[in-house]
């Protein structure tokens, strides 16, 4: 009997790959199809988001920032207003600290939606993609009534917001949160209640907790291995501390966990936004702001938010001009792109692309 | 940021005037001459539980690079600053990668954008820039536009 003997190959996975979810490489080292070695490339999107901070003024980097995570542009875009909020000291009216957290958690659920459909199609369920990219589209219509721009939306401004909520924004958001149950149960009899899906989630690209901390792993990737870590509550920024709703935690920390945790914090994001719609205040939608804003010299900031994709911070360094001295972001893409060979190697190469899909990198926020 | 007594006064006496421990922005700042940096910082996570390296960077102030480290405890969630400096002339500064592997990525792209080297780092190549790009752009005598 001849003994088939596998030899090592090199597989490179990206970065014009689909699953890669935009230029990500990972240069994959397989014994026929375990993967024994692994070196993730990034940078293919790199824009020198940091570079350009220094040449433009604090509110003429708003749209800089809504380009990190397209997927969720009111994320990073709330981050950087409310780090140089706090640089300044700049107060925020009642009324856009409420509009921003509701644009900030259906960004959230855009996010997981999107993340689910991606799942789904990169495991082969073609089908999964289009109920979840319908449900968000109801999302995007939202954004674009509120800011003219569906993805990319720079709508958060220093001090508040670029415009108030129109009338028709109300009955859009509260249909959607009645069917929010019903989109999420017809995942489940489509998707997670699927053998073949399962199979394919469960107990693969497993990372411990510990792995997970020393690595800076953050976000759902973190709080699937069990960690219940979110910076809405260790450390809450603008008025999340207000709102009641709980962090989904995992338990196996595999690719089924982060799967779950994102489907529950769906749920959460929900409650806080029918929270938030009661709260909602009247009033101003913008503070006063310096028509040109200098921040006196030697004035720091690390200011940090939970983004969909997990700790997102920004580093920002005043020198007494209108334009930061310096600016750094934290990227949680970047930094949980950093496990990817951790939880590849030992598995089956097939296993990478669902790795890659769990752990949800936006490569523009990676590369910035 | 509450960052417990026991950690401040621990690490100024085994420091010394190796360090100098001060409040800014919200945070507790430990900054720390640049060849004390990994022993402080096995010390920040195996004795006071500073598991979590949230953030790694550096700055050029023309007269110098300075690194700066925000460090975590989690889940309960304790954090601090740690800041080093070091010459533009000669800018090498000890790797943190041994004490938490997130500082890896961290340190290729301090390393790629502002040419600062980290000692004992075992893969220190360019990370965001392509192989064969000259020069550090975050460093400020690098120009915008060219």
């Amino acid at each position: 009997m001849r003994v088939l003997s596998a030899e090592r190959m090199v597989i490179n996975i990206g970065p014009q790959h689909p699953s890669t979810h935009g230029g990500l490489h990972a240069e994959t080292v397989l014994e026929g199809e375990l993967v024994v070695d692994m070196a993730v490339h990034v940078g293919y999107v790199h824009r020198s988001f940091e570079k350009i901070a220094e040449s433009r003024t604090y509110s003429q980097y708003i749209p800089y920032t809504s380009r990190l995570d397209y997927l969720a542009s009111h994320l990073p875009t709330l981050g950087y207003v409310q780090a140089v909020e706090k640089l300044a000291g700049i107060a925020v009216p009642e009324r856009a600290e409420y509009i921003r957290v509701i644009m900030a958690e259906l960004s959230r659920i855009a996010s997981h939606l999107l993340y689910i459909g991606s799942l789904a199609i990169d495991l082969g369920a073609t089908t999964g993609l289009i109920y979840c990219f319908r449900d968000r589209e109801r999302i995007m219509d939202m954004f674009e009534m509120t800011s003219g721009q569906r993805l990319i939306a720079s709508y958060m401004r220093l001090g508040g917001v670029a415009e108030d909520l129109p009338d028709e924004f109300f009955p859009a958001v509260k249909s959607f949160l009645a069917d929010l149950p019903q989109m999420l149960e017809e995942y489940d009899r489509l998707l997670f209640g699927n053998e073949l899906f399962q199979a394919r989630l469960k107990g693969v690209g497993r990372l411990s907790a510990q792995d997970a901390i020393a690595y800076g792993t953050s976000g759902p990737n973190l709080r699937a291995c069990g960690v219940a870590y979110d910076i809405r509550k260790a450390e809450p920024y603008g008025i999340y501390e207000r709102f009641e709703f709980e962090i989904p935690v995992g338990t196996e920390g595999d690719c089924w966990d982060r799967t779950m945790v994102r489907v529950e914090e769906i749920k959460q994001s929900a409650r806080i936004i029918e929270q938030a719609l009661r709260g909602l205040p009247g009033g101003d939608i913008r503070g006063k702001v310096p028509r040109v804003l200098k921040v006196e010299k030697g004035r720091e900031v690390y200011h940090r938010i939970e983004s969909s994709k997990g700790e997102l911070g920004y580093y920002i360094v005043a020198d007494g001009g209108e334009k930061p001295y310096r600016l750094h972001i934290r990227a949680p893409s970047f930094v949980n792109l950093m496990v990817l060979p951790l939880i590849s190697k030992g598995g089956l190469v097939q296993d990478v692309i669902a790795n890659i899909a769990t752990l949800d990198p936006v490569l523009g926020e990676a590369d910035r | 940021m509450k960052v417990l007594k026991e950690v401040v006064e621990d690490i100024s006496q085994v420091f010394g005037d190796q360090v100098l421990i001060e409040e800014a922005a919200g945070f507790t700042v430990i900054k720390v001459i640049c060849p004390q940096v990994l022993l402080l910082m096995r010390r920040l996570k195996e004795i006071h539980g500073f598991n979590y390296l949230a953030n790694l960077t550096a700055v050029d102030y023309r007269d110098r690079f300075e690194l700066v480290y925000h460090v975590y405890a989690v889940p309960e969630n304790r954090g601090l600053v740690v800041k080093t400096s070091v010459s533009r002339e000669e800018p090498v500064v000890p790797s943190v990668v041994s004490v938490w592997p997130a500082a890896d990525w961290q340190e290729r792209e301090v390393f790629d954008l502002l040419g600062i080297s980290f000692e004992g780092h075992s893969n220190l190549r360019r990370i965001l820039l392509p192989e064969g790009f000259e020069g550090h752009p975050l460093r400020k005598d690098f120009p915008a536009e060219r």
